[in-house]
């Protein structure tokens, strides 16, 4: 299985970002992440798909350790990003998580203004020190989260009394604006419209360019549309993993097979 | 007097006639439906609910009506209405509302729509009650401290600094050092009681394990159990003439046993529970998104309780603190075995001093004549505590308006 990951790679000529080997997570007895191994690359984006339960999204939770804020969840097995391993102990992983940002499947601002949310990282780790600085870096990522237009006028607002779609940029924004190389999304749009949906997906194009985004999402078409490759999970396993052309042209695995035309999940 | 046995089965007489109205209407309804429950308009047992209230809602309402009218009339010397015509009353109006919604209980009769009506006006009589006992309260004490300002001039009870109440009258009773004693052991109480709860309450709510939670707020809870005055003993034989031996002596502070520290410390202690059992209740309830939120960002956990939970959670925050602020302001027990009786201004933390409350008591259990300003001046001391946690209130919310941050 690991030599069909090689033999893409070469293909497609990019940079290797996350590697995983032999993930397993246990949620107390529940064995809910079983020896997954799968390869991302740079400057692409990646998309885990799924039924629900699968595991998709607690695998994606590695990437960052966030499982690590949950007492009862266990991790093993190697991740990689940047060739570094992210459960040394060297790593510290709220530094990790400033590095590897997270969108999360319902928009989650915090209850302070536009501008503080955006600025929240920024002062969390020190990246300004001035008061300049700081709203360089909050226009910066709201510019690249394709909302500045929309709030400029009102950083002071809070960020809870804007809409579905535009809590979920200002999240993006917020993760961006710690400078990640990787962006995590948990189902960025499954609690938004179809315009907002749209605006997200064009947005995750556009962060394609510069960062390592990984999403998973209930929507095959959105895989579809806007991953290059796609892994899917079932039951905690990694059944396949490629080109999501070809995971939805042709599939290898008849398990996947049968999740794409709607026949299980 | 056969009436005032009569007057206490009065209430078994009018559940009777509730319970009797339930099942007539409930079996009228049965039987005007006959086999078809489609001609009714509501289910048999909602008629049955709706003649249970329009027995139960009018007894109680007319009870409480016509009492109302016999003491205002006892109180002008007339007996405007008889015990006996009280009772008779309130049992017809029972009576009618029972057959009155026995008659109703047809097919056409919407009797669920009629119940709801009846419940809300039984909500709204129990808000009522709440609104108009305080507004009883507040009228009595404005009562009887009118009385008093009527023989002692304000100026001398607000801004004087001397209280020295002398039961052959002409005493001195200036409110200052009561007011005093009462911040200051309010303050000492609150700056223990606040750091301590909200910091056990962030412990339990943010880092404790289940296990750990569930032995330890059981046990904080329990201090909130203990009646005062057992604290008040503890102060006594055990803080106060500690803080004596081990502080007040070596430093020359002084050497009484009482001392407002005592009661401040101990009374911080009771306060504990007031302010963590609350604050972890509103940290609980600040959305684990939020947390993730900031967790996901890079935030260390003590970062992401400073900077996101605890501003979500601040208004419940300030409220419990209200709380504690209230209850230390109006604490007796403690106060009396803990800090004295005597009324004292001094910054001196380690001499006794004396509050607002604990001279409320000793005024009205000395044996002047009510009439006299040195009794009397126990309702002014209670309006000017009345007005200082009402100022408290206010001050809470508008900082929860200034500060509040919405998450939903």
């Amino acid at each position: 299985m690991k030599d069909t990951h090689l033999a893409e790679r070469v293909d497609t000529m990019t940079q290797l970002k996350i590697s995983a080997r032999h993930v397993n997570v246990h949620y107390g007895e529940t064995h809910a992440v079983k020896d997954v191994s799968v390869d991302i690359d740079a400057n692409s984006v990646t998309a885990f798909i799924g039924p629900s339960g699968c595991g998709k999204s607690t695998f994606l939770r590695c990437l960052n350790r966030m499982n690590d804020t949950i007492d009862t969840c266990r991790v093993s097995g190697g991740i990689r990003i940047d060739d570094e391993d992210i459960h040394d102990r060297k790593v510290d992983p709220v530094q990790l998580r400033a590095k590897v940002g997270m969108v999360f499947q319902k928009p989650n601002p915090f209850p302070k203004s536009i501008h503080d949310n955006v600025a929240y990282g920024p002062k969390i780790h020190g990246l300004a020190r001035t008061r300049a600085e700081t709203s360089g870096i909050v226009e910066d990522a709201l510019r690249k989260a394709a909302l500045w237009d929309e709030v400029k006028d009102r950083l002071d607002a809070p960020g809870t009394g804007l809409s579905g779609g535009q809590q979920q940029r200002l999240c993006i924004a917020r993760a961006i604006a710690t400078a990640p190389d990787v962006l995590l999304m948990d189902e960025p749009c499954s609690a938004l419209d179809p315009v907002a949906t749209a605006q997200i997906e064009e947005l995750i194009d556009d962060l394609r360019q510069s960062y390592c985004v990984v999403i998973v999402t209930h929507s095959m078409q959105q895989a579809a549309r806007i991953s290059r490759k796609t892994a899917f999970f079932h039951l905690g396993s990694l059944v396949e993993f490629g080109e999501t052309d070809r995971i939805f042209t042709s599939p290898e695995d008849p398990r996947t097979e049968n999740y794409i035309t709607g026949r299980i999940g | 007097m056969w009436i005032l046995d009569a007057i206490f089965s009065l209430p078994v007489l009018v559940v009777g006639l509730a319970i009797l109205g339930y099942v007539a209407a409930t079996a009228r309804a049965h039987a005007t439906a006959g086999s078809n429950f489609g001609t009714l308009a509501a289910q048999p047992r909602a008629h049955g609910t709706n003649a249970f209230f329009s027995v139960l809602i009018p007894a109680v309402g007319s009870f409480a009506a016509l009492s109302l009218v016999r003491s205002i009339g006892l109180r002008q010397g007339v007996e405007t209405l008889s015990v006996r015509s009280i009772f008779w009353l309130v049992l017809s109006v029972a009576a009618i509302g029972c057959i009155d919604a026995i008659l109703r209980s047809s097919a056409g009769f919407r009797a669920r729509v009629a119940s709801e009506a009846w419940i809300k006006s039984l909500l709204i009589a129990a808000s009522a009650i709440a609104i108009l006992t305080t507004i009883g309260i507040l009228w009595s004490m404005l009562f009887e401290a009118t009385q008093f300002f009527r023989q002692y001039d304000w100026r001398d009870f607000l801004f004087s600094t001397d209280w020295a109440p002398n039961f052959r009258g002409n005493s001195a009773l200036g409110i200052l050092p009561l007011l005093w004693g009462t911040l200051y052991v309010s303050f000492i109480a609150l700056a223990f009681a606040v750091p301590v709860g909200l910091f056990a309450a962030i412990y339990l709510s943010e880092y404790a394990g289940q296990r750990m939670r569930s032995v330890a707020k059981p046990m904080i809870e329990i201090l909130a159990g203990i009646p005062t005055i057992v604290y008040g003993l503890f102060a006594l034989i055990t803080v106060g003439p500690l803080l004596r031996d081990h502080f007040a002596q070596p430093l020359g502070l002084g050497d009484s046993a009482s001392s407002v520290m005592t009661a401040g410390l101990v009374m911080g202690i009771m306060l504990i529970p007031f302010v963590s059992s609350l604050s972890d209740d509103i940290i609980n309830s600040v959305p684990q998104a939020m947390r993730d939120g900031s967790l996901a960002l890079g935030a260390t956990r003590s970062e992401t309780i400073r900077n996101v939970v605890i501003p979500a959670a601040l208004p419940g925050i300030v409220g419990a603190i209200l709380l504690a602020a209230g209850r230390a302001i109006g604490e007796t027990m403690i106060v009396v075995l803990g800090a004295g009786a005597a009324a004292r201004l001094s910054l001196n933390p380690f001499e006794a001093m004396t509050t607002i409350t604990v001279k409320i008591v000793s005024q009205l259990t000395g044996d002047t004549e009510f009439a006299s300003p040195e009794t009397l001046v126990a309702f002014a001391l209670g309006l000017t505590l009345f007005v200082l946690t009402l100022g408290l209130n206010v001050l809470a919310l508008v900082i929860v308006r200034k500060y509040r941050e919405h998450y939903e």
